[in-house]
């Protein structure tokens, strides 16, 4: 087991190193010059010039990787010319390993900004994990357990209806309506837990987590549905009905157990992915995550930090599909090898 | 109620039989029409007898003893008749109640003991659930009873077994823990729903030693669907042969195996290899495959496979549903046949071949 899980991690920082070389690649291919952007407005030829050398952009492109990775291991110190450096000490920003790079149109490391972005990524996406997994494994079981009925085809066709709407429909919607017009929540705003405690923290989330929750309810309520109904159709399950079991006990205790490996697994997957910010969602509400970061380095050409972002998102699928291969063996005794 | 059995055939009805069913229907309506898998079933059982119920994949075994445990309910089953369990109607008790009974009162052991349990939960966790859904008893309480169970159906080592999942048990192993789990709150009936087919032969005799053991023990009935008439022959008392949803013969079980008067069941037998038995016995299998109960023949619904049907004038096998009458060996083995004289064409025709042996005695 160990022997497989240091292996898939070994598997796991290789394919990091290759996700960066292919950004790397990506982004010098586009005819952008990022020492313009970096530099500013109205900026000189011989400012633009010293801009170049502070972020490496001058080096060829494998030799700035290099560097970018050994960033990764051992951490950098900004501007990245030495000469610089020494004629202002003052002005040396060190970024810790692992540094993700430096964006001096935001004069911060991205781990900084990182730092500042990344709990409220997170804080939206717990919510909407949780969220979207009560609602769907409930109306999906509400909907296996009465096939064919009204009900069923009233859940999986409105979840279809909310799936057909755009995330931003939703999130104006519930951001106009519910939260402005008829002030049902307080406008949205992120509070940390540490500010305004759990309840605040969760009541301002509570808006964008249902916008991105709703996105996923339809899938799942669906998969639920469909994984449900096929384990009420094993024979254990005649077996439950045989030993006298409730209703309820057959279906959570039986049927839902055997349906919640591939959800786990998708919800994991899924999950990893919103890390990656909710760019939508985040805009709309304008939630200071990562999904925001991205827009703004995106309008600002702010290439190092795309870069960052893309490494962060990319590794947090890599790794939450290791945490799913080892749940596997956590949820279903037979692949628990002795 | 004897008036009821009287025009289904003269199935002997033994009043205030343990376990009586009358004239049981369990028909499904499909998108194509009704399929009428059990159709107009009579049988009676005593405690502590066993009745084994024989036929083809299809013929309605065990959608009849599904209809016992009361497992059609919440399907689109159509249910009829009498299932008397001493002398209630399991047919018209409330879902609440029939659930109440069911492990309790009659409990059911499946074919495949590996499909049949919970791949996910240990071996005692799914026999305790089955205690404790009859029993206001504590976890402590229920696991003890569970590991004594485990013991008294042969599992060495029960106290640590307890703990095992389901693949962790060897295939006789596991059926022996459905036995366990089945037998664990002393049902009066128990229903074992082909217990043997999907182990090792060596395995199979020992299932049966276990349950004919349990069955002295406990004083239950027992019913045993089989297709194997191996089985039969070891633990049967009773023999029911099913064809289509209906019952072709039914009588005691030296009877219907020494002495069989339905062609159908000359064919089950037919189809036994016989170790024992010189070179020259044939095995010879029958023909054809069941009829579509969607659209059963009007006639006798063995008829299309029957090698006997030009013996019977004209065309009454194609046309008429032969009734369930008394054999000709007389006492209580009935059968659906049109054959004046089957007794006959079984010594002279079917015996010969299937038991060379026997006929030179």
């Amino acid at each position: 087991m160990w022997a497989y899980v240091v292996r898939r991690c070994l598997i796991g920082v290789i394919l990091i190193l290759a996700m960066t070389l292919v950004t790397f690649a990506l982004f010098f291919a586009t005819p952008i010059d990022a020492a313009r952007y970096a530099c500013g407005k109205n900026c000189s030829e011989e400012q633009r010039n010293i801009t170049r050398a502070a972020l490496g952009y001058d080096k060829p492109v494998v030799e700035q990787w290099a560097g970018f990775i050994q960033g990764l291991f051992v951490g950098r110190d900004f501007p990245l010319d030495e000469s610089q450096r020494e004629a202002a000490p003052d002005q040396v920003t060190h970024c810790g390993a692992p540094c993700l790079g430096y964006s001096s149109f935001n004069a911060k490391t991205i781990n900084e900004l990182v730092a500042d972005a990344l709990p409220v990524t997170v804080s939206l996406a717990i919510v909407a994990l949780v969220l979207w997994l009560i609602g769907g494994v409930l109306f999906g079981i509400m909907a296996a357990i009465n096939q064919g009925s009204f009900l069923d085809r009233g859940i999986v066709g409105a979840t279809l209806v909310i799936y057909a709407f755009p995330s931003f429909a939703i999130a104006v919607f519930l951001l106009n309506y519910v939260a402005i017009k008829w002030g049902v929540f307080p406008y949205p705003k992120y509070t940390e837990i540490a500010d305004g405690g759990v309840f605040e923290w969760f009541g301002n989330l509570l808006l964008p987590a249902v916008t991105l929750a709703l996105l996923f309810l339809a899938g799942y309520v669906r998969m639920t549905r469909a994984f449900v109904l096929e384990s009420l159709t094993e024979d254990y399950i005649r077996t439950a009905n045989a030993k006298g079991l409730s209703q309820g006990k057959v279906v959570f205790k039986h049927a839902l157990r055997a349906a919640l490996t591939p959800l786990v697994t998708m919800a994991g997957l899924d999950f990893a992915t919103l890390l990656g910010g909710a760019i939508i969602t985040e805009r709309v509400f304008n939630y200071p995550g990562l999904g925001l970061l991205t827009i703004q380095a995106n309008a600002a050409s702010d290439l190092p930090v795309m870069v960052g972002v893309v490494l962060l998102a990319g590794s947090f699928v890599i790794l939450a599909n290791i945490i799913v291969d080892v749940l596997y063996a956590v949820i279903d005794p037979r692949v628990r090898v002795a | 109620m004897s008036d009821v059995s009287n025009t289904l055939g003269g199935t002997p009805t033994k009043d205030g039989a343990f376990l009586s069913v009358r004239d049981l229907k369990v028909h499904f309506t499909t998108s194509d029409g009704i399929v009428k898998a059990t159709d107009g079933l009579s049988f009676d059982l005593e405690r502590g007898k066993t009745l084994g119920i024989v036929g083809e994949s299809g013929s309605g075994k065990s959608v009849s003893s599904s209809a016992i445990m009361g497992l059609h309910r919440g399907t689109n089953a159509k249910l009829s008749g009498e299932i008397l369990l001493d002398g209630v109607d399991l047919l018209h008790v409330s879902d609440e109640e029939m659930r109440k009974r069911r492990g309790r009162d009659v409990a059911m052991i499946f074919q495949d003991p590996l499909s049949a349990m919970h791949p996910y939960y240990t071996v005692g966790n799914q026999i305790m659930e089955a205690y404790q859904v009859h029993n206001d008893v504590t976890k402590r309480e229920a696991r003890k009873r569970a590991i004594e169970m485990l013991d008294r159906v042969g599992i060495p080592q029960p106290d640590r077994r307890v703990d095992d999942y389901p693949h962790q048990f060897s295939g006789g192993m596991r059926q022996r823990a459905m036995i366990a789990m089945g037998l664990i709150n002393n049902p009066s009936l128990l229903i074992a729903d082909e217990p043997t087919t999907a182990l090792d032969v060596t395995v199979q005799a020992q299932i049966l030693d276990l349950l004919q053991d349990l069955q002295r023990d406990f004083d239950a009935a027992i019913i045993i669907i089989t297709h194997d008439l191996g089985v039969v022959a070891e633990m049967a008392d009773d023999v029911l042969v099913m064809y289509a949803g209906r019952a072709v013969e039914y009588g005691p079980g030296k009877e219907i195996l020494t002495h069989p008067e339905m062609p159908y069941t000359w064919g089950l037998l037919s189809s036994v290899p016989d170790l024992t038995a010189s070179t020259e016995a044939k095995l010879i299998p029958i023909r054809g495959n069941p009829p579509s109960l969607l659209n059963p023949p009007p006639g006798c619904p063995f008829e299309p496979r029957c090698d006997h049907v030009a013996k019977v004038g004209g065309d009454l096998c194609k046309t008429v549903l032969p009734e369930l009458t008394p054999a000709r060996s007389g006492g209580n083995h009935t059968k659906r046949c049109h054959l004046e004289n089957p007794d006959e064409v079984y010594e002279a025709e079917i015996l010969p071949e299937i038991a060379p042996d026997l006929v030179e005695d």
